[in-house]
C-alpha cells in the first residue's frame, strides 16, 4: 500500500476512538441528568462529579484525536 | 481552502538569537503579556474601590475569586486553600487565554501542547514536591490503597503508579485538544463558507447554512473555552488534595 495512503486510512481509524469516547461522556451526562430528574435537590453537589467523570473520558478521546493529529501532521 | 492549522504559527515579532538558540519573542509571548495584563488590570481596577457593597465589576471580581476558593474547599479541603493562589492563577491564565483565542485574529496560546505541558508539569511538580516534603515516605501510600489483600497488591500498585504517570499527560493533552480541535474545525467550516461563495448564485446561498453552522460551533467554543479552564481548575485540586491527604481518597 502506498505509505502515504496507510497514514490518512491510519488517522481516519484513530478518529474511531473520538466516537467511543463521545458514547462514554454520553452516557455520563445521561446519567447524571435521570438521576437529576429523580432528586434534583441532589443534583448540584454531583455537578462536579460529572463534570471531572466526563473530562476523564473525554482525555480518553481525546488521545485518539492527538494520535491522528501525529499520523496527518507529524509522521 | 485556506490551511486550518495556519492559525497555529509561531511568528517572530522580535527575533532574538543567544548562540545557536532561538530566544524570539513571539505572537505567542505577546499574546501571553496581554493575557497577564488583562487578568491583573480586571483584578486591580475592580477590586481597586473595595466597596462594602460591591459594584458591578466589582462583584464579577469578587464571583471569581469566590467560585474557585469554593472548589478548592469542596475537593481539597480547608486546608488547600494555602494552594489558592496557585489555582486562582492557573484559573484565570486557562481562561483569559482560551477566551483571548476566540477573539478572531487573536493566536490561542493554549492549542500548543508546550503551553499546556508547562502548566500540567507545575502542578504535578508541586503534588511530588509538597507531597514528599510535607509527609516523606509517607506520600508512596499513594500508591498502595490500604486494605487490600496482598496477593493483588503488585498488580495495583503498577496501576497506580501508570495511572499517576498518566494525569500530566492527559492534563495537558485534553486542555491543548479541545483548543486546537474546536480552531481548526472553525476554521474548517470558514474555508466552506469562501468555498461555496465562490461557486456562483446557488452557492452563495448554499453557503447560508455553513454559516448557521459556524455561529453554533463558536456559540459551543466559548462554553468549550470556559468549561476546560474549570476542567483544569478541579483537576489541578484534585491532584494537590493527593498531596495534602495522600492515601484518603
Amino acid at each position: 500500500m502506498d505509505p502515504v495512503a496507510a497514514k490518512y486510512i491510519g488517522a481516519g481509524l484513530a478518529c474511531l476512538g473520538m466516537g467511543l469516547a463521545a458514547m462514554g461522556v454520553g452516557n455520563i451526562f445521561g446519567n447524571f441528568v435521570a438521576g437529576a430528574l429523580r432528586n434534583p435537590s441532589a443534583a448540584a453537589g454531583q455537578f462536579t462529579n460529572a463534570i471531572v467523570g466526563a473530562a476523564l473520558a473525554e482525555g480518553l478521546g481525546i488521545f485518539a484525536l492527538v494520535v491522528a493529529l501525529v499520523l496527518l501532521f507529524v509522521v | 481552502m485556506a490551511d486550518p492549522i495556519k492559525q497555529f504559527e509561531l511568528v517572530p515579532i522580535v527575533p532574538i538569537t543567544i548562540g545557536t538558540g532561538d530566544f524570539s519573542f513571539t505572537n505567542s509571548a505577546l499574546h501571553m503579556f496581554i493575557i497577564v495584563g488583562l487578568t491583573a488590570a480586571f483584578l486591580l481596577l475592580t477590586t481597586s474601590g473595595r466597596r462594602l457593597v460591591p459594584t458591578r465589576m466589582q462583584s464579577m471580581a469578587e464571583m471569581a475569586y469566590e467560585f474557585v476558593a469554593g472548589t478548592v474547599r469542596q475537593t481539597a479541603g480547608t486546608d488547600g486553600m494555602k494552594f489558592f493562589p496557585l489555582v486562582f492563577s492557573l484559573f484565570m491564565f486557562v481562561l483569559l487565554a482560551n477566551l483571548v483565542g476566540m477573539v478572531p485574529g487573536a493566536f490561542t496560546v493554549t492549542s500548543h501542547i508546550i503551553v499546556t505541558a508547562a502548566l500540567a508539569m507545575l502542578v504535578i511538580s508541586t503534588v511530588i514536591v509538597y507531597g514528599i516534603w510535607k509527609h516523606g515516605t509517607h506520600w508512596f501510600a499513594l500508591f498502595a490503597p490500604s486494605g487490600l489483600p496482598k496477593v493483588i497488591l503488585p498488580l495495583i500498585v503498577v496501576i497506580e503508579v501508570i495511572s499517576f504517570i498518566s494525569r500530566p499527560i492527559s492534563l495537558s493533552l485534553r486542555l491543548f485538544g479541545n483548543m486546537t480541535a474546536g480552531h481548526i474545525a472553525l476554521k474548517v467550516f470558514a474555508g466552506f463558507v469562501t468555498a461555496m461563495a465562490g461557486a456562483g448564485a446557488l452557492g452563495f446561498l448554499g453557503a447560508a447554512l455553513p454559516v448557521f453552522m459556524i455561529t453554533a460551533l463558536t456559540a459551543l467554543e466559548f462554553l468549550v473555552a470556559a468549561l476546560q479552564a474549570y476542567v483544569f481548575t478541579i483537576l489541578t485540586c484534585i491532584y494537590l488534595n493527593d498531596a495534602l491527604h495522600p492515601g484518603h481518597h
